[in-house]
């Protein structure tokens, strides 16, 4: 399965260190849990509300736990777990706030990714067309998208400032199918993706 | 050899051990002993060398040791757990070596309120002492001792079987690798404390109970059946019996507007009633239902937390939606306090209409889970 998961996921490997406690929120089928578990030996834990993706996280030899995202976290002490990562899953809940501060309090480290709705094509549909923009990463329209709580990567980088939250590591990219680019200038409009490195200061 | 279904273990039997003799009665937790215990078990599939590949499976309220399999060619029915135990199933009898035993307390070959009391020479009835989920435990653990087996691979049950399962976890943190609580709990609610006493109050209110004293006499089969009808409607929940029978009449088109049986529900449940009337023994009912009732892992601290430190397997915890005698909930506390005490552990909630019963009846979810848990599942270092 390593060989074969989402582009993005690869950078998120890289920013773990080798041996660290993980839990995934919003782990999905545990693609990005079992690449920690094999390259990185790390201990992972994830907690998923589809059970479909629980059945296949535990067919997978990976601890899970069915059930809401923010119910999951409360078992958990300050700074217990090494890495707390939550991949593409802030757009659509209600309070991402409140998730992200309890991902910072649980987690040493926390690695955060979102799609950037300042990326240029989106800008682009809603300034040229006057639609509500569609992209690779955000395909919905607007009365059927999860997305309520979409952000570019300024809004977050600020976020992130107010909050206390340090940025150790900020990775820019556009995503392709099986590839990633990484963008070197200007993100906050070239790329569609970011995922960030954070801290508690 | 006799020709065999696809799936199924085959001809089983049901074997005795016998422990506890005096002096060595076993110590129960109410402060009695008991002894000579006799506990029937049966076995499906071969021990590996170092018997490091079997499988403890406790039984609810009305099982018993006959999991899996037929007693002869012409049993009409299977052990109660035969879809989940068997060559290729979750409980995969071609690796592992699955075991079974019946509680002490029960009235299906292992010491309880219907077997001789050898001090007497008569029939224990209520003279037999009270037994609790621990005891049960304490039991099955000189059987897994008598079998030679160090650590058992995989303790697993549902419902009250789930209640010895995390008991088990708990008394012999050492000797259970991983640990599979299915629709069960902690401590049971008020609730189902309650319908355990109206089932309890039928026995004992029906005139042939005599204070226990029946054997060998009328048995107090209204009673029982009625405990067993409330059970039952427990262990469905609202939209299961819906589904099941709606207001549909029992063979008939119209109300004949008297006391009989109108409604195909009532059929039903009294039919489940008389079956178990056969084959369950009514002071076994008011004894393993007190077992249930009396059991709190909380305690003594009140604190599940701490009771739960102690334990080393990992475990797959599993509920079911529409469970409402042991919610979701009930589950969700037992992950709470394993996760807190950063014990490896999985939680599934199964999306299934059929209630508390769904243990018995989800079989395809319930294999997938647990053939690979048993398979990748390890304790952490």
């Amino acid at each position: 399965m390593p060989d074969k998961i989402r582009p993005e996921f690869r950078c998120i490997v890289d920013m773990v260190e080798p041996g660290s406690s993980v839990l995934d929120m919003g782990c999905g089928e545990g693609h990005l849990m079992r690449a920690l578990q094999v390259s990185k030996r790390a201990r992972v834990q994830g907690i998923e509300l589809s059970d479909t993706a629980v059945q296949e996280c535990v067919a997978n030899g990976l601890f899970v736990y069915h059930g809401d995202l923010d119910e999951g976290l409360a078992d958990f002490n300050d700074q217990s777990v090494d890495y707390v990562i939550l991949t593409s899953t802030l757009q659509v809940l209600h309070r991402p706030d409140f998730l992200i501060m309890e991902a910072a309090r649980v987690g040493k480290r926390c690695i955060i990714s979102i799609p950037n709705f300042g990326y240029w094509r989106v800008r682009f549909q809603l300034m040229c067309f006057g639609e509500m923009p569609r992209t690779k990463n955000l395909p919905y329209e607007w009365y059927n998208s999860p997305n309520i709580h979409l952000t570019t990567l300024r809004d977050f980088r600020r976020f992130c400032k107010e909050r206390g939250l340090r940025i150790l590591r900020e990775t820019d990219l556009v995503l392709g199918e099986d590839m990633y680019k990484v963008v070197p200038a200007l993100p906050n409009f070239f790329a569609d993706y970011g995922i960030f490195l954070l801290e508690h200061e | 050899m006799a020709v065999q279904e696809a799936g199924s273990i085959g001809i089983v039997e049901i074997r005795y051990f016998t422990f506890a003799a005096p002096p060595n009665e076993l110590q129960l937790e109410c402060g009695r002993t008991l002894g000579p215990i006799t506990i029937a078990y049966e076995m499906y599939g071969e021990m590996n060398a170092d018997k490091s590949n079997c499988i403890l499976v406790c039984h609810a309220l009305s099982g018993d040791s006959h999991a899996a399999g037929r007693y002869h060619l012409d049993d009409p029915k299977p052990g109660w757990w035969d879809s989940m135990i068997g060559p290729g199933k979750a409980f995969d009898t071609d690796k592992y070596c699955v075991i079974c035993s019946n509680v002490i307390g029960g009235c299906k070959g292992s010491a309880g309120p219907g077997s001789i009391d050898p001090a007497t020479g008569e029939v224990y009835a209520l003279n037999f002492p009270m037994v609790t989920i621990s005891d049960m435990v304490q039991a099955q653990k000189a059987l897994v001792d008598y079998l030679g087996i160090r650590q058992l691979l995989c303790v697993v049950g549902g419902s009250a079987g789930g209640m010895q399962v995390l008991q088990w976890a708990v008394s012999y943190p050492d000797m259970v690798r991983l640990i599979i609580p299915i629709c069960s709990t902690a401590r049971l609610s008020a609730q189902a404390i309650g319908f355990d006493a109206v089932g309890r109050q039928a026995i004992m209110g029906d005139p042939n109970w005599m204070d226990g004293n029946y054997y060998g006499k009328s048995i107090p089969s209204i009673g029982l059946g009625i405990a067993r009808m409330v059970g039952h409607i427990t262990y469905l929940s609202e939209k299961s019996m819906h589904t099941k029978f709606g207001r549909d009449l029992q063979d008939k088109p119209n109300f004949d507007y008297d006391f009989l049986t109108e409604f195909k529900v009532e059929s039903y449940l009294s039919y489940r009633g008389d079956e178990f009337v056969k084959r369950f023994d009514a002071n076994s009912y008011l004894y393993i239902t007190k077992a249930m009732d009396y059991f709190d892992l909380a305690q003594p601290t009140g604190d599940l937390r701490r009771s739960l430190s102690v334990a080393k397997s990992a475990f797959l915890v599993i509920s079911v939606s529409s469970d409402w005698l042991f919610p979701p909930y009930m589950s969700k506390e037992i992950v709470s306090a394993l996760r807190r005490n950063n014990i490896d552990v999985s939680y599934a909630e199964l999306q299934s209409d059929y209630g508390h019963d769904a243990f018995l009846l989800e079989v395809d979810v319930m294999t997938r889970l647990i053939t690979s848990f048993l398979e990748y599942g390890q304790p952490a270092e």
